[in-house]
């Protein structure tokens, strides 16, 4: 009884954002995506935890905070199976898989060091050409990376 | 979209291609006129290729338009660090149209993005030079009177050849038989393999320069095997000469058949070629002229056969 008690004051969260079943390896890239770092909310992460699903998952919880969704897409890039749970007064109000754009603005860096976006002051622009597995292309150099190998900016 | 920008060979259709290729016609029967009278386009080479800024500078001067720019970023701002939007911008103030060469990958595409003006891309680093693919397809229709249903045969480094990379993806629309002929290092890439694929491309992909090969083509495209791309250099040294072109391995082949090559040729190509009739690259590199006429023209909204 205990032990439970204990793992439920660190799992349940009044109100804010869970997001689920995030592969274990693409976990620490989504903390990054989603720019929670320098957060002053309550933020619980939990790594390698066993999922039926997906074998190994990672979960994020943040108290108090709803993301735009675009912001919470982003996750689709590095995580394709990531659910995102909206929690109101302890109960879900919301649950939604992530949803990849056609067009990533400003996140991804390029790896290709020859690449304008490299060597200029801009953004970078990738778009969405292979969903299983995720693949994006550099809209100004048209180098393609796979969306699990990607480098978040 | 007001611009005409060509940044790459896959921003336009093929009517459009087909419209360039009449145009490109149109301008080797009347290379001289005035339809750029008043114009000023700026050739930005921020790296430097003669070849190309050459024959971009002699299209506007045989149009009676006026040319300003630079064929060595050194002698610019931008040694003292200007970006290459600052730079863009500020020529955008005095031009018609922007010819632009650079080192550095996708930089003509962002150039399209700070600018009104059209931009023409004349080579981003290991990426894109559409005229250099048009002037392939009008050697191709010109000398084939069509670009349909043609045998192809690539010769040499398909890895990293930026051209045939760039004429595979052109000739989509005329459905083509490829052959590619390379060593193992240097083979087509998969992406391409792909892209014939899905695109329904025949090809067939060999180590063997065979005459069955030759004698099937319509066209050769051969390219120019570079030491530098092999690690290993024993391996250069065995097959830098199974690519080598010989007039007496032409004995058998179509009689329409030509034989390409970007330039400039090492000795893949033997110099006994060079005046047999199908050898046909450095009248190639003169349709250079013509083509980049119609894709000025087109950059500019002006259209002589629309009169």
């Amino acid at each position: 009884m205990t032990s439970n008690k204990k793992e439920l004051a660190v799992a349940a969260l009044k109100a804010g954002t869970v997001i689920d079943r995030i592969p274990s390896t693409a976990l620490f890239k989504a903390v990054k995506l989603l720019g929670i770092e320098n957060l002053d909310r309550n933020v619980t992460i939990g790594n390698n935890l066993e999922s039926r699903k997906i074998g190994k998952k990672g979960i994020i919880k943040i108290a108090d905070t709803v993301f735009p969704e675009t912001v919470l897409n982003r996750i689709a890039l590095i995580a394709p199976t990531a659910v995102v749970n909206t929690i109101e007064n302890f109960e879900v109000k919301d649950k939604r898989q992530v949803e990849l754009p056609e067009t990533i603005v400003g996140i991804v860096k390029c790896d290709n060091p020859k690449c304008i976006t490299n060597n200029e002051p801009m953004d970078t622009k990738f778009h969405v050409v292979g969903h299983d597995p995720v693949v994006i292309r550099c809209h100004y150099c048209n180098h393609t990376v796979e969306g699990k190998d990607a480098k978040i900016l | 979209m007001t611009s005409k920008s060509l940044v790459s060979i896959s921003d336009i259709d093929k009517e459009e291609m087909l419209h360039l290729l009449e145009l490109s016609r149109y301008f080797e029967e009347n290379p001289n006129s005035k339809i750029l009278d008043g114009r000023v386009v700026a050739t930005l080479f921020f790296e430097p290729s003669t070849r190309t800024r050459l024959s971009f500078e002699t299209a506007v001067n045989r149009l009676g338009g006026r040319v300003i720019g630079f064929s060595d970023a050194n002698s610019t701002s931008t040694s003292k660090g200007e970006t290459l939007k600052d730079t863009i911008k500020m020529v955008s103030n005095y031009v018609d149209l922007i010819v632009m060469r650079h080192h550095l990958e996708g930089a003509a595409r962002y150039a399209t993005e700070v600018t009104s003006k059209p931009i023409i891309n004349a080579g981003d680093g290991a990426n894109q030079h559409p005229s250099q693919t048009m002037l392939d397809l009008y050697s191709i229709y010109k000398t084939q009177g069509t670009l349909e249903n043609l045998t192809i045969t690539m010769v040499g480094d398909l890895k990293y050849g930026r051209t045939v990379h760039s004429l595979l993806m052109a000739m989509r629309y005329f459905n083509p038989t490829f052959n590619f002929i390379a060593c193992d290092e240097l083979q087509m890439p998969a992406e391409y393999k792909k892209f014939c694929i899905d695109n329904g491309i025949r090809f067939n992909e060999s180590t063997d320069f065979s005459a069955d090969v030759i004698n099937s083509s319509d066209i050769i495209y051969m390219t120019r095997v570079q030491r530098e791309r092999f690690t290993d250099i024993m391996e250069y040294e065995r097959v830098k000469d199974l690519y080598r072109l010989h007039n007496s391995m032409l004995d058998n082949s179509k009689p329409t058949l030509k034989i390409l090559h970007p330039l400039p040729r090492v000795n893949e190509i033997d110099q006994d070629v060079d005046d047999n009739p199908k050898a046909y690259y450095f009248q190639q590199a003169g349709n250079g002229l013509f083509a980049r006429q119609a894709i000025i023209t087109r950059a500019l909204g002006i259209d002589p056969l629309a009169k």
